[in-house]
């Protein structure tokens, strides 16, 4: 195989929800000092979905600059989410806004259960999870790192699972490879890491993990050099995946030498 | 509610927008009332009396008094 040919069958497209993408590498909208720095951003990172929030357009402002003024729905899918509802009620709600602004049936789906950690509540979770399968969205669910409310998920028909890799804006990094580990190689549906990504090296240990793909904001929208630090992850999000691709060497606690052992001068 | 007559001889009527009370012209339809706010249609989701309406009726649903109108976009979030 010729490196041309390597490089072409580097990696499967991520499948998720009924299509096919190149980049791993997911995006939120939100924090950016301005649009010019977040669409910057968000070509520099290679990424093919970004997502965004339904909020109540502000009526006291003359002209209304909604995300949608920056953000061409022609190159990038748009991926609502339910982002501040805490209760399955108010998701399925926002659900049904997000959809009918038109550009697709999927949903990432938060139900939080407590504001200082912004962690999910599973109970609320699954309940909408459910409902909103029935309706016919494909819901990728942000979740937490137990395998069994996972696995729940995946029985309720969902399109994506999405763990924690630390609380949303807390930047701690992947703080449970081994929960996440273990979630992906039970689950037969994409597994996208969502959440306290800080900097690149959390994202390439996250990928390492063997995960589907990995969706951050904070740890771009809040570096001082965002663009940079969106081209950081695209490469960490590929060297991440290609190392998990590639299997690693196995760790020893004693040395092997890399150099002959025979051959020395006297 | 009342309907109140208003400066230029045109009735008004109370709705609910937003969470705030309003006072619009009479007669309105969705798409008048949003061509009243100076939205564009294609950008703006219209939830009435918590039912979420399809853009294709929007000229023909009547905004009515005492109505409880949400109207929201996409902005930005992780």
């Amino acid at each position: 195989m010729t490196v041309a040919e390597l490089l072409d069958k580097i990696d499967e497209p991520l499948k998720l929800a009924g299509r096919e993408f190149r980049s791993r590498l997911i995006l939120g909208t939100g924090k950016y000092k301005d649009n010019e720095t977040m669409t910057k951003a968000i070509e520099a990172s290679g990424t093919e979905i970004v997502t965004v929030a339904v909020r109540r357009v502000d009526l006291d402002r003359t002209k209304e600059e909604g995300v949608l003024y920056h953000l061409d729905p022609d190159r990038w899918a748009l991926l609502p989410n339910t982002a501040g509802c805490y209760n399955a009620e108010d998701a399925v709600r926002y659900a049904g806004l997000g959809r009918a602004a038109g550009f697709g049936d999927w949903i990432k789906l938060e139900v939080i259960g407590d504001q200082q950690t912004l962690l999910p509540d599973t109970e609320g979770l699954l309940a909408a999870a459910r409902t909103l399968v029935a309706e016919g969205f494909k819901v990728l669910a942000y979740t937490n790192e137990d395998l069994i409310t996972a696995l729940k998920l995946e029985d309720a028909g969902v399109a994506a699972v999405m763990p924690l890799a630390s609380p949303i804006g807390s930047g701690l990094g992947l703080l449970n490879p081994f929960s996440v580990r273990l979630i992906k190689s039970r689950l037969s549906l994409p597994v996208i890491v969502d959440a306290g990504v800080g900097t690149a090296s959390d994202a390439c240990v996250t990928m390492e993990q063997g995960v589907d793909g990995i969706l951050m904001n904070t740890a771009i929208a809040e570096a001082r050099d965002p663009v940079r630090m969106a081209l950081a992850m695209k490469y960490a999000t590929e060297s991440g995946r290609l190392a998990y691709l590639a299997g690693r060497m196995p760790k020893r606690e004693q040395a092997v030498p890399s150099s002959p052992t025979t051959g020395m001068l006297d | 509610m009342e309907n109140v007559t208003g400066a230029a001889g045109r009735d008004k009527i109370a709705i609910t927008l937003n969470g705030e009370e309003r006072e619009v012209p009479a007669g309105l339809t969705v798409r008048d009332l949003l061509a009243h706010l100076d939205l564009h249609e294609r950008l703006v989701v219209v939830e009435l009396n918590r039912e979420i309406l399809r853009r294709g009726r929007y000229a023909e649903v009547p905004i009515s008094a005492g109505d409880e109108v949400e109207l929201v976009h996409f902005v930005g979030g992780g």
